[in-house]
């Protein structure tokens, strides 16, 4: 049969791509034998990198999309979504992900910034991105630019859940404050927060963002998986939470069933037992400034 | 009658086939005599004319309907099951992927992802057998197909790289998703066949 139009590309097919997530655990991994642990846990997608946020922290220097040729190799190895990080506003990095054939490319923080001014134009693309966002100004701006899928940064590499519930708790908190404004107030409000008034509205209407939005940064356990879920996350990224940990099979499923079941806590009970230790864990307030990633860009 | 539908939530895109099967019953004129409710556990299914298995990523899906204890009740259930794309793929008999617990309910070979990744991903108007007042919109996201069906199955649509649009017995399976489109036409056709 001849078909009149395919269209790629198109809004629709990456938030589409984005809602097929949900309920979802995204792990990333910095090689094949990783993503095929990832895959075999349960995972929804894996997000490829070239060292987890843990490791960027501690090595120092400059960032990077992750080396092609590890892409393909993980690409290879599994037959769930696999995305890809690239540095905040660095689109030829992107374009050579969205060349591989990557997923969904994450416009991520944790790398170094290659533009401290802009963001990629992500409506160029026809994969869909997902950004990071401390609160609901910075999620809008990025589903603005094209984002099809939100992600609350948290404070990657830390195994310290504290700065992924302030960031949902803000985001979900400030669409809950949407519902008592009229619309003249909500149009000040979006000016306030430097976000299309559109979008603004859109979100007090919906009574969420209106794409999926995930908690990331600092998940370490299953109980912190799930309390990211109760807060309201469509799903969860775990970074550094899974191959720091001394069992990284056993805590990848185990958080697959908290997120699974996070609403109840026999099971997390359960699924928590015997996982060995979870990955060490950092102290926010000791971070420098410099070491502090979610303030790279806005 | 009184309709009650279930949604198969363990991960995927379950609001919107909630909101999609709420939207086809109001235009069916039962709204108010339906329920629309996730199924997570056994006891779920209880009373429920119609399941939904929606899109989300197979493998975990399986996985997660073999740890929830739902294999078995999904296999016996009485009512209709409504399949999109990674449900599709739960539905069939045969997956080239022996991650897959097929739930054996519709005979038919299905090939995950075979239009490609998310790149090739596509929108695009079908005709579907069966389903008056023109083509239908369909949205393909790392969406399988059918290669083969059996004698018992009705192939309602076809592309070149093989059936995206099943009936067998009660049950529908398409490889694409009608959810996100805002068209009911098929979750209207479905629901009539299980009675509405």
């Amino acid at each position: 049969m001849k078909l009149e139009e395919l269209r790629f590309g198109t809004e629709l097919l990456k938030r589409g791509f984005a809602s097929m997530q949900k309920g979802g655990v995204i792990m990333d991994v910095v090689n094949a034998e990783q993503a095929k642990i990832a895959e075999e846990a349960g995972a929804v997608a894996v997000m490829s990198l070239e060292r987890v946020p843990s490791d960027i922290r501690k090595m120092g220097g400059v960032a990077r999309m992750a080396d092609p040729q590890k892409v393909i190799e993980i690409i290879e190895a599994v037959s769930i979504p696999v995305m890809g990080k690239v540095r905040i506003g660095h689109f030829v990095e992107a374009q050579v992900l969205e060349t591989l054939g990557v997923d969904m490319i994450d416009e991520s923080e944790v790398l170094t910034p290659a533009d401290e001014q802009y963001h990629i134009d992500k409506k160029r693309f026809k994969v869909p991105f997902v950004c990071g966002a401390r609160d609901l100004g910075e999620a809008l701006r990025r589903i603005n630019e094209g984002a099809a899928m939100i992600r609350t940064k948290g404070e990657a590499g830390t195994g310290n859940v504290v700065e992924a519930v302030r960031h949902m708790r803000n985001i979900m908190g400030e669409i809950r404050m949407l519902k008592g404004m009229d619309k003249q107030e909500m149009i000040d409000y979006a000016r306030d927060i430097e976000a299309p008034a559109e979008l603004v509205i859109e979100c007090s209407e919906r009574g969420r963002l209106p794409v999926v939005n995930f908690s990331a940064g600092g998940i370490a356990t299953p109980s912190d998986a799930a309390m990211m879920m109760q807060l309201g996350a469509d799903g969860v990224f775990v970074g550094s939470g899974i191959f720091k940990s001394t069992s990284p099979e056993l805590m990848a499923k185990a958080i697959v069933d908290a997120v699974n079941h996070f609403n109840e806590p026999e099971v997390i009970a359960r699924v928590s037992r015997g996982l060995g230790d979870a990955m060490p864990g950092l102290d926010i307030h000791t971070l420098r400034d410099d070491e502090v990633l979610q303030t790279r860009g806005r | 009658m009184d309709v009650k539908i279930g949604i198969l939530a363990l991960q995927g895109n379950v609001s919107e086939h909630i909101d999609a099967f709420v939207l086809a019953l109001d235009r069916l004129d039962c709204g108010s005599s339906s329920a629309v409710v996730t199924v997570r556990h056994p006891a779920d299914l209880e009373g429920c004319h119609a399941l939904a298995l929606p899109g989300g990523e197979s493998t975990t899906i399986s996985r997660l309907i073999d740890k929830n204890h739902l294999y078995e009740p999904i296999r016996n259930f009485s009512g209709g099951i409504f399949a999109t794309c990674a449900g599709m793929v739960l539905i069939a008999t045969h997956v080239d992927d022996a991650r897959i617990n097929t739930l054996n309910l519709i005979d038919m070979t299905v090939d995950r992802n075979a239009f490609g990744r998310q790149r090739e991903s596509f929108e695009t108007d079908i005709p579907i057998a069966g389903v008056d007042g023109g083509l239908f919109h369909a949205i393909f996201i790392r969406a399988p197909v059918a290669t083969h069906a059996g004698a018992g199955v009705t192939v309602l649509s076809r592309l070149d790289q093989g059936i995206v649009a099943v009936e067998q017995g009660k049950h529908m399976a398409l490889s694409f998703h009608p959810e996100l489109g805002g068209d009911t036409r098929l979750h209207e056709r479905f629901l009539k066949k299980i009675g509405v």
